[in-house]
């Protein structure tokens, strides 16, 4: 690669008390590329997450950002670097209209005064830019589809202007079409030269927009693949342990592991 | 351009510009099961109740009646406007009834007893409210006490505060020309008070509407036909109107009718219109989402219940001006939960969510009417204390039954 990855990973390793969570994860994204990350129950998926997102900081490890060296202590550092967060739970206010949300901590005013028709504009153009199809931009959250409320909390994060997305789990609500579309949106997001990481347990989600599948197990790397190149079933033994680890070993080989 | 077409036309809820009635009946159906049960439900059963008690009296909808009714409303109201600042982040206040009792008598001791300036004994007063609430505020957010307990234990204890201050002189007559006494006495005479006040609300109303309309149409967004903003301001101008004219038929506008209606304004505009605001409707709506979107909970939630306290205050000196007096009897009374039941009706009755998130601060006028109306209009019949308490009751339970079901199903909606 002629550029560094616009996130990387060294080292990454968590415990809580005796419990081993991460141990030495090494994990890289690059702009306009989306990286699945992939895992049994307990496989350390959310912990990673919530070290990229600050929320709980690894207890050791090097981060780089662009290539150079950052902390990560707090949300807010996430954030300011430009990695945005998704989580499972949404996190809406289900009483306030799309554009209440989208802008919700970054409010539009004049004097003091919300700028409702400014806000309105921008949803309205953030809205069609990603082509997602809401009812209406002025209408409470509640009253959204599931899949509705997944775009619509993705736009959020997009408010910030991140370059680095990272989605948990986002299709585990979803029907089918619903799925389709939010993949879509993934993808038109990846086209924009956003870094995605993607959480998902579902394999057709990965094998529709992914580009390289990096697997977790018991806290630890068990294989980083080439989506168009590697077998479903090869990638589901690396996630149950049953493969032989050489295709681990070999991806994994020339990333210094941290001392 | 092509966006407003290309969502409204797939979808029939879409604010469109060229809506028709079925549109409009459509989304005033949507807006029913998403639990907005709309005024215009509650205003109705406001006339129908005007109108059974005008069948069983005709003094119910005398000029004189129903003026007295716009200013025994304002105490209550006011509370109940506290309350609903802490009902949209999803709590409840239950010692405003014996803050309010704390207030007046406060202020009665101050004023009367020690001869502190009514002024400054009205500040006072005022402020007392305030801190109470920041005691409210302080245990249940940084603490973590639950609200409803500690304003129970806050409406024993500070009852408990007014009784022992009333209790070395008994009942305190307020000055009957003093400031406070004015409050509810006062009336502005001339025709043209009430007129230019409603002339005033009608044309703020158009011109906002207006303008709104004229920044949508401008940025290419959906926006409300004028026709419908014609509509709007017609039927605004028609009770504004009628309202005034049935004010002057008696003393004229009532001032403290006038307090109620600025606080409603400003208070609606800083909750709908302000980031503050928004805040607060955030809370109500989520405080997960809230607090990863910046909003400092704490501060917002002890802010809050600073705002109810102090509302308490200011109502308990509306209904202190009624009586021109503060009294362990009434004191008693204002402990033993009427006010704050009243209250609390009144708010969830005018359509503001126990559940947190939904409402505006007109619910509180709308609701006070239906609870006030209801108490004038069985004083007139004469009937008694006890029946008048059942049905207030009936009617809170019914209007918190509207509010959980019309949260479940758009509940449902959700998950579905």
């Amino acid at each position: 690669m002629a550029y560094p990855p616009v996130l990387a990973l060294r080292g990454v390793s968590k415990r809580f008390g005796g419990v081993h969570a991460l141990v030495d994860v090494e994990l890289q994204i690059r702009a306009g590329e989306v990286v699945a990350l992939v895992g049994d129950n307990g496989a350390g998926k959310s912990t990673l997450v919530r070290a990229i997102s600050g929320v709980g900081p690894a207890d050791k490890g090097v981060i780089e950002w662009e290539g150079h060296l950052v902390q990560i202590k707090r949300p807010h550092d996430a954030q300011a670097l430009g990695i945005a967060t998704v989580y499972q739970d949404l996190a809406m206010c289900d009483n306030l209209d799309v554009v209440g949300n989208l802008f919700l901590g970054r409010e539009i005013d004049r004097m003091g005064i919300l700028d409702e028709v400014e806000m309105e504009r921008r949803a309205r153009e953030l809205m069609r830019t990603l082509s997602i199809r809401i009812p209406d931009v002025r209408m409470p959250v509640a009253a959204l589809s599931a899949g509705q409320r997944q775009a619509v909390a993705i736009s959020r994060s997009l408010m910030a202007a991140p370059k680095v997305l990272l989605l948990d789990e986002p299709t585990a609500a979803l029907g089918i079409e619903q799925t389709s579309h939010l993949l879509d949106l993934v993808e038109e997001l990846r086209d924009h030269g956003l870094a995605v990481l993607l959480i998902s347990h579902n394999m057709g989600d990965i094998k529709a927009v992914a580009d390289r599948v990096a697997v977790l197990r018991l806290g630890r790397n068990n294989g980083l693949f080439d989506v168009n190149t590697t077998s479903q079933e090869q990638i589901i033994s690396s996630i149950t342990g049953a493969a032989d680890n050489a295709v681990a070993h070999r991806t994994t080989r020339d990333e210094e592991a941290w001392p | 351009m092509d966006a407003v077409s290309a969502t409204s036309g797939r979808h029939p809820r879409t604010r469109g510009r060229n809506m028709n009635l079925r549109g409009y009946a459509d989304a005033f159906r949507a807006r029913l099961r998403l639990g907005e049960r709309g005024p215009i439900l509650v205003a109705l059963g406001l006339v129908v109740i005007w109108l059974v008690f005008q069948s069983l009296d005709d003094n119910f909808l005398s000029p004189r009646n129903l003026s007295n009714l716009s200013v025994d409303i304002v105490g209550t109201g006011l509370v109940a406007v506290g309350i609903v600042f802490v009902l949209l982040i999803g709590e409840i206040d239950l010692s405003v009834g014996s803050v309010s009792g704390l207030a007046g008598a406060a202020f009665a001791v101050l004023n009367v007893n020690l001869g502190m300036p009514e002024w400054l004994a009205l500040i006072v007063a005022m402020l007392s409210g305030m801190a109470v609430g920041a005691v409210h505020g302080f245990f249940f957010a940084w603490v973590g006490v639950p609200a409803f307990v500690v304003t129970l234990a806050g409406l024993l204890a500070w009852n408990g505060l007014t009784l022992f201050l009333l209790g070395a002189s008994g009942t305190i007559s307020l000055d009957e020309e003093g400031l406070v006494a004015s409050l509810t006495s006062s009336y502005f005479g001339a025709a043209a008070a009430a007129y230019g006040l409603a002339a005033l609300g009608i044309a703020a109303y158009f011109l906002v509407s207006h303008r709104n309309r004229n920044r949508h149409k401008a940025a290419g967004m959906p926006h409300r036909s004028l026709s419908e903003i014609w509509v709007r301001t017609g039927v605004l101008a028609l009770i504004a109107l009628a309202a005034a004219y049935t004010l002057n038929q008696f003393q004229g506008l009532p001032l403290a009718l006038l307090i109620f209606l600025t606080i409603i304004v400003a208070s609606d505009y800083i909750l709908r219109r302000t980031r503050y605001g928004r805040r607060v409707y955030a809370l109500g709506g989520g405080i997960e989402a809230a607090r990863r979107a910046g909003v400092g909970v704490a501060r917002v939630r002890i802010l809050m219940f600073m705002v109810s306290g102090t509302l308490a205050a200011i109502g308990g000196l509306f209904v202190a001006s009624g009586l021109t007096s503060a009294s362990p009897t009434t004191a008693r009374a204002a402990g033993s939960g009427m006010l704050l039941i009243n209250a609390i009706a009144a708010a969830v009755i005018g359509g503001t969510s126990l559940f947190g998130g939904r409402g505006s601060t007109w619910s509180a006028l709308l609701g006070v009417l239906v609870i006030e109306s209801i108490a004038s209009g069985m004083a007139l019949l004469g009937v008694q204390d006890a029946v008048q308490f059942m049905i207030t009751g009936g009617v809170l339970l019914a209007a918190v039954t509207a509010d959980t079901l019309s949260r479940r199903s758009a509940g449902a909606r959700d998950r579905a």
